[in-house]
């Protein structure tokens, strides 16, 4: 049955891809909303005459898709599950791309009083307060640094004030200023997203809300078929001089300020101490 | 409301404007959609046939199960259908994750049950004495099934409208399979999806009014088509 549709498409189709093996790059929601993705990618494909698809996913799925070989190349901002996927032996390399930190947003009237409170101290806050908090609950980067935070602070989130959207950064941004609750968002996504107006920055700042994203380029053993060469070329794209140059300036001219910070080369706790 | 009027707005100006990567957007959509309604005919218009005029062994159970595949939500059927493609799954050779092959594929098998089940309905619908009366007056076999057709075609025509319907509206599957790769396989429901995800909600609805408007134009077509000869 399957075999029948899949000949059927393919003559009927005629649309599949070219010669040349295309990279598969899984990467999060965050780094394409930022819209940095467009920029990079089409000068890589031009340099290297690879085409790439990119597909944008939360960082547990793109952690998961490199981890079963089914990308080539995957760029995260989940260290944990990152270096689970090194020490299992399916990435051949793992190197710091850029940072950029993530932020506590919340209705500017700021009900539980939180505004320049350290992190850790600010999460408390708001479950002490009961203020409604939305969380992404998508398994994301950030909804992973969010449960991180809520440890930090030595509460268990839940009950009527801790809400999960299960949807991206800009979508749970937009779902937070209406309600009027406060959630956790990387800089970049807040600063892209025009719904987002009506939330304010309370707490930024610090090498507690560092955001760091690392690339790592698949083993060529992690699954059948792993186009290892050309993860590899990508891999190496993003963290060259002409690379990172473009990323310290993108953003800049549509927000008045960088979306990201390169850090190729860098040491994550080189970034934290310089924070 | 706002963002209604500015949503209204953007599509005329997307379409009037000729935005290029808007019309290549949408010309991948139809392209991809009627390419998997065509196959979902091809093969389901047949079985359709076969569940509404012949009797064989368990034609109730496969009738049960295509009434039951009408309901399959979209993302499941995209995510089998990934499962199967995969590098590492039983058609991973050839390669086709995130194509438009891929996405055809996945909304053919969307459309197939559709077609099957509401084309069945229709045949069954035509009174058994026409084809009995064609055989008595020496028609073969295949000019009488052309007849019982030709008699059903208002539904048999509203079955491929509901295939067409269904598909170029899912998310699920397309998103999954086609993996939404900006000029390779963004069509204009995950285009909305993610324009919507960027909190780029006038754009996102932009691209919902321009989706409803080509299902209209299609539609208009087949309508015309069907309706035919009538007053």
């Amino acid at each position: 049955m399957v075999a029948v549709l899949v000949a059927a498409a393919l003559g009927a189709g005629g649309c599949g891809g070219d010669g040349e093996d295309p990279v598969i790059l899984a990467t999060t929601t965050s780094t394409q909303d930022s819209g940095l993705l467009d920029d990079l990618i089409p000068r890589f494909e031009e340099e290297s005459g690879r085409t790439v698809k990119t597909v944008a996913v939360g960082s547990g799925e793109a952690i998961e898709l490199g981890a079963r070989g089914e990308a080539d190349v995957v760029l995260a901002h989940s260290p944990a599950a990152e270096e689970e996927l090194m020490a299992a032996g399916k990435g051949e390399s793992r190197r710091t791309v850029m940072h950029n930190d993530f932020v506590v947003v919340g209705p500017d009237g700021d009900p539980a009083a939180v505004r320049g409170d350290e992190p850790a101290a600010a999460f408390a806050a708001i479950a002490g307060a009961g203020a409604p908090f939305v969380s992404r609950g998508d398994e994301s980067g950030t909804h992973a640094f969010e449960l991180g935070m809520w440890e930090d602070a030595g509460v268990a989130p839940g009950g009527d004030w801790y809400q999960e959207s299960g949807q991206g950064m800009g979508a749970t941004l937009q779902i937070a200023s209406e309600k009027g609750a406060y959630t956790l968002t990387d800089r970049g996504t807040y600063l892209a997203t025009d719904a987002a107006r009506d939330l304010a920055v309370l707490v930024e700042g610090g090498a507690d809300l560092l955001n760091v994203y690392h690339v790592i380029a698949v083993a060529d053993d992690a699954g059948e078929r792993v186009n290892a060469e050309g993860g590899k070329a990508l891999a190496d794209f993003l963290v060259a001089p002409a690379s990172q140059e473009r990323i310290g300036e993108f953003g800049v001219e549509e927000f008045g300020e960088p979306l990201f910070v390169p850090d190729a080369g860098k040491t994550d706790e080189a970034i934290r101490a310089e924070a | 409301m706002g963002v209604l009027w500015d949503a209204l707005t953007e599509a005329f100006r997307l379409l009037l404007t000729g935005d290029r990567e808007t019309w290549e957007v949408i010309a991948r959509s139809l392209r991809i959609s009627l390419t998997a309604t065509a196959l979902a005919l091809a093969l389901g218009l047949p079985v359709g046939a076969a569940l509404a005029l012949s009797r064989f062994p368990g034609r109730r159970t496969v009738l049960a199960a295509v009434n039951t595949g009408m309901g399959v939500p979209p993302v499941v059927a995209g995510l089998v259908v990934t499962v199967l493609l995969w590098r590492s799954g039983p058609l991973g050779p050839l390669e086709l994750l995130y194509t438009p092959t891929a996405m055809v594929i996945a909304q053919t098998a969307i459309a197939l049950p559709l077609v099957a089940g509401l084309s069945s309905a229709a045949l069954q619908h035509v009174d058994p004495e026409l084809r009995l009366q064609m055989q008595a007056l020496g028609a073969g076999r295949w000019r009488s099934l052309w007849v019982v057709a030709v008699e059903a075609r208002l539904p048999l025509l509203a079955a491929g409208m509901a295939g067409f319907g269904a598909v170029i509206s899912e998310v699920g599957a397309a998103l999954m399979v086609g993996g939404n790769i900006a000029g390779q396989t963004r069509v204009l429901t995950t285009a909305a999806v993610l324009e919507a995800s960027k909190g780029a909600f006038a754009l996102a609805l932009a691209f919902g009014i321009i989706l409803l408007a080509i299902a209209f134009s299609v539609n208009l077509v087949l309508t015309a088509l069907q309706q035919h000869g009538r007053p």
